[in-house]
This record gives structure tokens, C-alpha cells and sequence, in this order.
């Protein structure tokens, strides 16, 4: 190995920034899964019965399902009875939830990781739902984006508050059959987010959720739900963190969103979970749905992702173009290092006409990591004159990691015009040593070439996060933390 | 200002300089020619430190310091410069972010304070006039699909702004027609001063015709076996390289 190969992967060798854990009092339960636990969680959310009959049902389905082996992953066999589902930190009082009644330490937890949830604080235009274990603590800006008429909530207040509008939308675009994470997410889910954009209304701001994993031995089984309404715009942020602890953590989520006519949903993420260390040991397990429904003409859905985090990725957030003229878009970004691994992509699902779908997909590798891509395009036999397009791109950095790509295409309408276009590349002892000739330390130089190797992704996220996402491709591939 | 002692360097076991010696002071101008392969590019990339080479023995000074205690970075820092002879693409990363950032990494370490965008903007332009590279190239991806002699330009570009203490040239001028030569002739002669140094390798003594060097090295079996005024240029013109080498033999 050369020198310049060492350096870069001494560099990638970084501490885990948000990998601290906050001492509080939280009720949990047992680890163990049965219909009694499925029970609990409903009563103690005081659940309408068609719910928890739905979570009952999802279970039984799921005792019948097995984990996916499709993906291009070494997943060490779970065992779901070690597993607690239900974690969350002890409220001092009972009723609605404000700042002061937050326990400190939690609010002083979202400030080191940058998320400070006292809205004079907060970062300008951007309202949080802040979920921490299994529960939400606080969601901030709801007065101001009430007068919009946009809901903006935890998804148990929710199913209080508007139960017909979540028995509406609630796993109609992923069932709970789905697959089995879908599954067991139905089955358990303890908390997540719900948005409402009613018709003709822009939000005024921009919505994100804060997932924060602290309890060990808990898993965390969220679901997000966005509903835009005809006409609406909504522009949507998660991010995510855990501890550093040696053993893993699941996570398996659930997103649906559903774009009514006209109507736009942009859903940002930037997934930093605890990888694990070198070894290997620790980290999370990140099996999660995302996917989104344009059920009315000219809808449109642009998911953007920047995976940085997880030890095993497992992820497609997909579009189904089921309304005329409707739009699908998937920007990824996913970075692989250590002993990490990670299958992520997309499925674009054609069913009306003149759909269109773009799908751009950077893997970055690094150390022994494997990264793939893995990407559907489905065109229905009615949907006249679909039109994909495909970039895919690899970067490896070292020459012990692995690159993946696989593209599945499926057409049925021969008006469809799909490509599909893909490139693997090194960042190079020329680029290294042209940049370093220059005055840019290795540091410098390597972020330098990765953020030019992402560009076409980073555009797509809101500004803030933009910067957020420029940083932490830094950290991650660079141990600028000391 | 830099002082090489007979330096041996081999690659992959291959000896390629074999006992160079090289003296260059504040404000000279240095041609150095030879036969393909004779290792000029490779003593470029030794002086600017790129790795892959074997130092066998000898010294190299610059500025008083041992060379060999600096890494690639720090020598950029400290004012050497090198204008390659096959200047590297970086797909996705802007000209113009690319060029503040270096300039500014350059200036952070000396103390000086970074140029602001409306600064570096206003200086960046000037220079690009200067070396008649099209404004519209800043805004494309570094060297990214440029033409060869777009690329030479671009290094001019950087040298230009970067205003290093020695500069050192590989073949900026091959591969040019009459016009970009002047060009890369003109963005010398524009930073000649009594406290800078130029080393510039070339095949050709059309470009010193412009450039007019102090010394002439003729650098064969890896070494300096000849030096001379302009006249030896117009020398190796006429006649080419093989009199010397049998003159170097005997
Ligand atoms: N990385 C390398 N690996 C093997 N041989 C090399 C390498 N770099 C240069 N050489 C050899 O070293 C000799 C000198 O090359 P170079 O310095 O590029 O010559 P010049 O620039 O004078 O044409 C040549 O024989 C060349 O083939
Ligand atoms: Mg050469």
C-alpha cells in the first residue's frame, strides 16, 4: 500500500461526535415481544381500537414473515425477544407537553447535537419535532403553523387529535404486509411524526424531525406520515443520532408520504446513526421504508438522502407515479467506511402518464466498506411515454472497499424512455498530490474532491442542511474531530 | 534560494538522477532542456515532493531548509510552486473554489488574512486577462474537460495568483501554438522580480526566445552535463542533443 493510501485511511479514523449519552430517568420495558407488550404500548397511548387492532394484526402477519436476504449485506441473525420496544423518558406531569416541563437534561441534549428546541433559539424557518427513544418531546413553531392550518405533530397526538385524518392515510401507502420490517414497525411503533398540509397552503416553514436513539437495548420503531393536500408545498428534514455503545441497536422506521394533486413533498435526510467502531462492534441497523405516493396528477416527491451513519443500511425510499404528469426524485448520497455496510436506492414506480423520474445515486467507500446501489424502474403498461433517468456513481477511496450496482429495469409500455448511466471511480495520487502542490493539506484536498464527487446531491438539500451535510461528509471521512 | 547537492533518485529501482547538482539564486531565471526521459519532470516532482520517488543521497536547500523535512502542503505554503506538465481534472470541483481555497490555505499559514469573495473575485479576473484564459472556464470544474493548452493556461492562472518564490515550469509551453506560448511568456516575465526564481523546463528554444533564462542547463544521464547563456539553446537547436551526450561520454 502506498503512502498516500495509509494517510487517507488514518484520516477516515474519526471519533463519533454525538455519540455521548444522557442520564435520565426513563421508564422501559422488559426486552421481549408478544401481543401483551403490543397491548401495552397501545393503552399507555391511549390508542383508538381500530389501531390497536391493526398493530395486533400486524404482528401475527410478521410471525409468519422473514428478514430480507436479497440485499448485498452481512446481517448477524436479531434476536427480537432481546429487544426492548418501549422506551421513554419519565414525564414529570401528565397533559401537554412544554419546554419547562422537559427534563433538562434532554433539552441540553438537543444543544450539543445542535438542535436547540427553545424556539428563540432555534434555527430561523425550521420547526422540530424532537423524538427521543420511543417517544416525542417536544415539537416546536406549532402556534405559528397552526395559523397556516398545517398540522404539525406527534403521531400520537395525532391519532387524539385528528383520527380520521391518520385512519385515512395511516399505511395506505405502505401496508403493513409490505415487507417484514413494514411489519414489525406497524406492530410496535411507539412514536413518529404527522404532517398535514391542507389544500392551496405553502408551509410557511420548514418541518424536520430530530430521531435520537439513548436507551440501550431499546430499538426504535418510528413512523412518519405526510399528508399534502391538493395544490400544497411542504419541504421536510430528518436527522438522526445515537450513542456510541458496543452492542447494536435496531432501528426500523416507516415513512409515508402522500402527494395529492399539484401537490409537492421534498423529504430530506441526513442519517448519521453510530456506524460502530473499527472492529466492527456496535452501531445501528437501519432497516427502514420510506416511500411515497403522487396519488393525484401532477404530483411531486423528491426524496434527498446523505447516509453517513448505521453499520448496516437498509434503505429504498421509493415514489409510486400513480397520478398523470406526476414526479418522482431520488438524490442519495450514502458514505461507507470502516466495516460498515450499506444497500440503499430507489424504486420508481410508473403508472400514469408522461411520469417522470430522476435518480442520482453517489456511493462513497472507504476502508473495508461495501456500499450498493440497488434501483427498480417499473413502467405499468398503461403509463404512455415514462420517462427515468439514472446516474449512478461510485468513489472509492483505499482499495479494500467495494462498490455495487444493481440496476433492475422493468418495462411494459414501449413508449418509455429509460437510461440508465453508471461510473466507478478513485480518488487519485494525481488529484491528492495537484491539490496538496497547491497548498490544501490531505484533509482539505479529500473533502474538496468528495464534495465536488457530491455536488449534484448536496444542491438538492435547504440551505441549513446543506451546510450540516457538507460538515459531517467532512467529519466522517476526515477525523477532523480530535 | 535553492541549492541541489548530487542527488541520486531512482524509481521502481531504476536510477533516474544520478548525482545532480543545481545552484539558483533570488531572481534568476533557469532553462533547464534534455532528451525525453532524462528525468526533468522527475526532478520537478522531487522538488515539489511528491512520493513514489527513492532518494538515494544528496541535499536539497531551499530558502536554507532541508527540503526533505517538508511535506508536499508545506512546500506549496512556503512559496514553491510547480505548473505540471499534465495538470490534473477534478470533476465537481469548481475553478473558482478551488483557486480561493488554495490561496487562501496558502495565505491562513503566513499570517496573512483570507481574501474575501469580492477581493479574491476582483484579483482573480485581473489575472485571467493577464493569461488570456476565458472567464467562463473559472466557472467550470478544475482543468474538467479543457483543452490542452486551456490546462497550460489554467497553471499560468495559478501561478499568477498564487505569486510563488520559486516557480518551476514542466513543458508548460509543449503542445502550444505561437499565441499561448506568448502567453505562458508573458505570465513569467510578469512575476519576474530580484526576490523570485524561476525553473523552467522546455524542449524548445523558441520559448526562451520570450523568456530569455539567465543560465541554459542541459540535463542528460541524469545530470546537468552542460550549462551555458541563450546561445547554448540556439546551440542544441541546431544540432540536438547527441554532441553533448558523446561529449559528456568521452
Ligand atoms: N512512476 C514511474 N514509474 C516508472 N518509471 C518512471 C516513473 N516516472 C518516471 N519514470 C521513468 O523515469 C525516467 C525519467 O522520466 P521523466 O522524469 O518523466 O523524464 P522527462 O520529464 O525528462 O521526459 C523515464 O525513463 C521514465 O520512464
Ligand atoms: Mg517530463
Amino acid at each position: 500500500m502506498s503512502a498516500t493510501t495509509e494517510t487517507i485511511e488514518q484520516l477516515i479514523d474519526h471519533g463519533y461526535v454525538a455519540g455521548f449519552v444522557t442520564n435520565i430517568d426513563a421508564e422501559t420495558f422488559e426486552p421481549g415481544l408478544d401481543e401483551d407488550v403490543i397491548r401495552r404500548i397501545s393503552l399507555i397511548k391511549r390508542e383508538p381500537e381500530w389501531m390497536t387492532q391493526l398493530r395486533i394484526q400486524a404482528y401475527q402477519d410478521w410471525l409468519n414473515m422473514v428478514p430480507p436476504d436479497w440485499a448485498h449485506l452481512k446481517i448477524p441473525a436479531i434476536d427480537f425477544q432481546t429487544i426492548s420496544y418501549y422506551s421513554a423518558p419519565k414525564k414529570k406531569g401528565d397533559g401537554p407537553k412544554s419546554l419547562d416541563e422537559i427534563d433538562p437534561e434532554i433539552l441540553d441534549t438537543y444543544n450539543k447535537l445542535g438542535i436547540p428546541l427553545e424556539e428563540q433559539k432555534a434555527l430561523a424557518g425550521i420547526a422540530v419535532d424532537a423524538v427521543f427513544d420511543s417517544v416525542s418531546v417536544a415539537t416546536t413553531f406549532r402556534e405559528k403553523l397552526s395559523e397556516a392550518g398545517v398540522i404539525f405533530c406527534s403521531m400520537s397526538e395525532a391519532l387524539q387529535e385528528h383520527p380520521d385524518l391518520v385512519r385515512k392515510y395511516f399505511a395506505s401507502v405502505v401496508p403493513h404486509k409490505d415487507n417484514f420490517f413494514a411489519a414489525l414497525n406497524a406492530a410496535v411503533f411507539s412514536d413518529g411524526t404527522f404532517v398535514y398540509i391542507p389544500p392551496n397552503v405553502r408551509c410557511p416553514m420548514e418541518l424536520s424531525t430530530y430521531f435520537r436513539i439513548n436507551e440501550s437495548n431499546t430499538g426504535q420503531f418510528e413512523r412518519t406520515l405526510i399528508i399534502a393536500d391538493e395544490g400544497s408545498y411542504v419541504s421536510y428534514l430528518e436527522g438522526c443520532t445515537a450513542p456510541q455503545r458496543d452492542e447494536n441497536q435496531l432501528h426500523a422506521a416507516v415513512v409515508e408520504l402522500v402527494a395529492l394533486g399539484d401537490a409537492t413533498i421534498k423529504y430530506s435526510t441526513v442519517q448519521n446513526w453510530y456506524p460502530g467502531d473499527e472492529q466492527g462492534r456496535g452501531g445501528i441497523y437501519n432497516f427502514v421504508t420510506k416511500r411515497g405516493d403522487c396519488r393525484g396528477d401532477r404530483a411531486h416527491i423528491s426524496w434527498t438522502q446523505v447516509e453517513t451513519g448505521s453499520a448496516i443500511t437498509w434503505k429504498y425510499p421509493s415514489c409510486i407515479l400513480r397520478g398523470n404528469d406526476s414526479v418522482g426524485e431520488f438524490y442519495s448520497v450514502a458514505v461507507t467506511k470502516g466495516l460498515q455496510q450499506a444497500d440503499t436506492g430507489t424504486k420508481m414506480i410508473h403508472m400514469g402518464r408522461n411520469t417522470r423520474s430522476t435518480v442520482v445515486s453517489k456511493g462513497i467507500s472507504a476502508g473495508k466498506a461495501h456500499n450498493t446501489y440497488r434501483g427498480l424502474v417499473r413502467i405499468a403498461r398503461r403509463a404512455e411515454h415514462a420517462r427515468n433517468h439514472t446516474q449512478c456513481d461510485s468513489l472509492l477511496i483505499g482499495d479494500r472497499c467495494g462498490a455495487h450496482t444493481y440496476p433492475y429495469i422493468e418495462v411494459k409500455n414501449p413508449s418509455a424512455d429509460v437510461e440508465h448511466e453508471a461510473t466507478t471511480s478513485k480518488i487519485s495520487e494525481d488529484q491528492l498530490f495537484y491539490c496538496q502542490q497547491r497548498g490544501l493539506d490531505e484533509e482539505a484536498a479529500i473533502s474538496m474532491i468528495v464534495n465536488g464527487f457530491c455536488k449534484e446531491v448536496l444542491k438538492e438539500l435547504p440551505m441549513e442542511f446543506a451546510v450540516e451535510a457538507r460538515k459531517l461528509l467532512n467529519v466522517t471521512l476526515e477525523g477532523a474531530v480530535g | 534560494m535553492l541549492s541541489i547537492k548530487d542527488l541520486h533518485v531512482s524509481v521502481e529501482g531504476k536510477d533516474i538522477l544520478k548525482g545532480l547538482n543545481l545552484e539558483v539564486k533570488p531572481g534568476e531565471v533557469h532553462a533547464i532542456m534534455g532528451p525525453n526521459g532524462s528525468g526533468k519532470s522527475t526532478m520537478a516532482h522531487i522538488l515539489a515532493g511528491r512520493d513514489g520517488y527513492e532518494l538515494i543521497k544528496g541535499s536539497i536547500l531551499y530558502q536554507d531548509q532541508d527540503l526533505f523535512d517538508l511535506s508536499v502542503e508545506e512546500r506549496a505554503q512556503r512559496g514553491i510552486f510547480l505548473a505540471m506538465q499534465y495538470p490534473v481534472e477534478l470533476p465537481g470541483v469548481n475553478n473558482m473554489t478551488f483557486l480561493k481555497e488554495s490561496m487562501n490555505s496558502i495565505r491562513r499559514v503566513n499570517g496573512q488574512d483570507e481574501l474575501d469573495a469580492v477581493a479574491f473575485m476582483k484579483l482573480v479576473k485581473e489575472k485571467a486577462a493577464l493569461v488570456e484564459l476565458p472567464e467562463k472556464l473559472l466557472k467550470r470544474d478544475v482543468n474538467s474537460g479543457f483543452s490542452g493548452g486551456e490546462k497550460k493556461r489554467n497553471e499560468i492562472l495559478q501561478m499568477a495568483l498564487l505569486e510563488p518564490k520559486l516557480g518551476i515550469l514542466d513543458e508548460t509551453d509543449s503542445g502550444l501554438d505561437i499565441d499561448a506560448l506568448r502567453v505562458v511568456a508573458n505570465g513569467v516575465n510578469a512575476l519576474r522580480s530580484p526576490q523570485r526564481s524561476m525553473i523552467v523546463v522546455t524542449h524548445y528554444q523558441r520559448l526562451l526566445d520570450y523568456i530569455k533564462p539567465d543560465v541554459v542547463h542541459v540535463l542528460a544521464n541524469g545530470r546537468i552535463v552542460r550549462s551555458g547563456g541563450h546561445s547554448l539553446a540556439l546551440e542544441l537547436e541546431e544540432k540536438g542533443y547527441g554532441w553533448i551526450l558523446e561529449e559528456d561520454a568521452a
